[in-house]
């Protein structure tokens, strides 16, 4: 294992004092690992707070600012956060409208942050909970714990952040973020395996010509195993993957994230999104706002994910209000 | 159960915990992310400095600490549902001192509290598994005193961790498997087992 870390324990500390020095513009509460605005809303405003395990950055600590996230809580690498965090968080950023949490659906972190809202009720705090659980590549969701939470968490997390920051009341905001949700759908291909620092190896191995179709964002295996491809046939696979799940028809719009798990060069991943653009076009559905980049990743993992969000005019106009966090800034 | 004896049986677990840390994350790598072990090893050392200052006077409010410290420094899905079985077992006992019956009772919280947090059935290859049969041979045997149902509970709950390895998991990380969970023993059903054998074991030398 070649990493740039000091150990595997102190891991999360350190990238938090980093991430602290970096951005003196948040309250990053070391200790209780909590990130924040600095700033209080002048008015009572809906506070958005999400969190999920380490690993995964720029989520959720990078889309803390305004426009988006109010805070965010991370846990150990790919292990959920703890109860205490999320109530420290809704402590600190709560203005007297009400707390949205944003959870990734995995069976830690929704049991966790249902603690946490249990704790932030007896503290006199309201609390909605969103589930996010795009990933089409979990097909039998009454037999395993559902689909899992992955790339469909950034238009969550930013078009609900855009509606909060306008004053809407707590049902609202909770609302336009199950819409997102219900509107969203991601696959991923991995190309290698993530390797956790305190394991110390790769989560699977894979051989040399082989890929991992269907993987979740945790270095867990996928649905199955194939030849690597050239990437026009693998971006194929993934669009008529999500297709074959989505309401989407000729005439539609989308927001589309090409999303890099954390080891793949933006070179390659622009090479994705064109063929994804050629491939929806063909069908007659064109992207409206797109992101390519690392937004959703898994520590070294190669390879990407395709998230599509099905777009109307109030979800467009949410996805072009200003928003100013270190990992997705525009006005 | 006096106190002494409910501390000496959270003791057991974390000293058990330390000892078997590989075994569950080797168990856990097979069909979950590889923390089982360590995940628990931290959240029972946090257990034992919680105890210590100031010592609890009564069994509930050990089970309760204990419950307590699990859910504000596990994280992960064995956080919460150890967390909430033991601060459930300590609600239901009030008194300074807990019969066998009442044990048992509180046994009965706790499965109901892991089963309502984490909606598991018997079956779903999760903790469950282990603690259900072990509360039924606690259940059978309350009459012969603590430490024979204790005993009764210790093997039921380790025969109810081997009788996983064929089943497929419905529950947690290991579900995104599917049928390739089958074959492995559950890590939690495995860490259940091992909490009933500590509590036999310190029945046995009070």
């Amino acid at each position: 294992m070649k990493k740039l870390i000091n150990s595997p324990e102190t891991v999360l500390t350190d990238a938090l004092t980093g991430f602290a020095a970096a951005h003196p513009e948040l309250a990053v509460d070391i200790p209780n690992r909590v990130i924040a605005r600095a700033v209080r809303p002048e008015r009572p405003k809906v506070a958005l707070i999400s969190g999920g395990g380490s690993g995964h950055e720029p989520l959720h600590a990078g889309f803390v600012g305004p426009g988006m996230l109010d805070a965010a809580c991370p846990g150990e690498v790919f292990t959920s956060p703890v109860p205490d965090q999320m109530l420290t968080a809704a402590q600190a950023v709560h203005s007297g409208a009400g707390v949205v949490l944003i959870v990734k659906n995995y069976t830690g972190d929704v049991m966790n942050f249902q603690l946490a809202a249990e704790l932030a009720v007896e503290e006199g705090i309201e609390v909605r909970t969103v589930l996010v659980n795009d990933d089409v590549a979990v097909e039998d969701s009454t037999w395993t714990a559902g689909r899992r939470g992955t790339g469909a968490t950034v238009m969550v997390e930013k078009i609900a952040g855009a509606l909060a920051e306008r004053g809407a009341a707590l049902d609202e905001v909770a609302a336009v973020a199950q819409r997102v949700n219900a509107a969203s759908r991601s696959f991923a291909i991995a190309l290698t395996a993530a390797t956790v620092p305190a394991a110390g190896k790769p989560g699977f191995d894979l051989p040399e010509d082989e890929i991992e179709v269907g993987v979740g964002i945790h270095g867990e295996p996928g649905r199955r195993r194939e030849r690597l491809r050239p990437a026009n046939e693998l971006a194929a696979e993934v669009v008529d993957t999500i297709l074959a799940d989505h309401d989407l028809a000729a005439g539609d719009e989308v927001i589309a994230l090409v999303n890099g798990l954390g080891g793949t060069p933006l070179l390659e991943l622009y090479v994705v999104y064109g063929e994804v653009q050629a491939r929806l076009a063909e069908r007659g559905i064109r992207i409206a706002r797109n992101l390519v980049g690392n937004y959703v990743t898994s520590l070294d993992m190669a390879g990407f994910s395709l998230t599509l969000t099905k777009a109307d005019a109030e979800l467009l106009e949410l996805w072009d209000a200003p928003v100013a966090t270190t990992a997705l800034t525009w006005s | 159960m006096d106190t002494e004896l409910a501390l000496a049986w959270v003791r057991e677990i974390a000293a058990a915990v330390e000892r078997q840390e590989a075994q569950l994350t080797e168990l856990d790598s097979a069909i979950g992310d590889s923390d089982h072990g360590s995940n628990l090893r931290r959240g029972f050392n946090a257990v034992m400095t919680a105890l210590d200052s100031p010592e609890p006077t009564a069994v509930g409010a050990v089970l309760a600490k204990t419950g307590a410290t699990l859910i504000s420094k596990v994280g992960g899905a064995s956080g919460p549902l150890y967390g909430s079985a033991f601060r459930a077992m300590g609600k239901a006992l009030p008194e300074e001192k807990a019969t066998t019956a009442a044990l048992a009772t509180a046994l009965a919280e706790g499965l109901l509290a892991i089963q309502q947090l984490g909606g598991a059935a018997p079956g779903d290859k999760t903790i469950v598994d282990a603690w259900a049969p072990a509360l039924a041979a606690f259940e059978q045997a309350v009459s012969q005193g603590l430490s024979a149902a204790a005993e009764a509970a210790a093997e039921a709950a380790d025969q109810g961790a081997r009788d996983t390895v064929p089943l497929q998991a419905r529950k947690g990380r290991a579900s995104y498997l599917g049928p390739r969970s089958i074959g492995h023993q559950d890590p939690g059903a495995t860490s259940t087992a091992l909490i009933f054998r500590a509590l036999a074991q310190s029945a046995r030398t009070a």
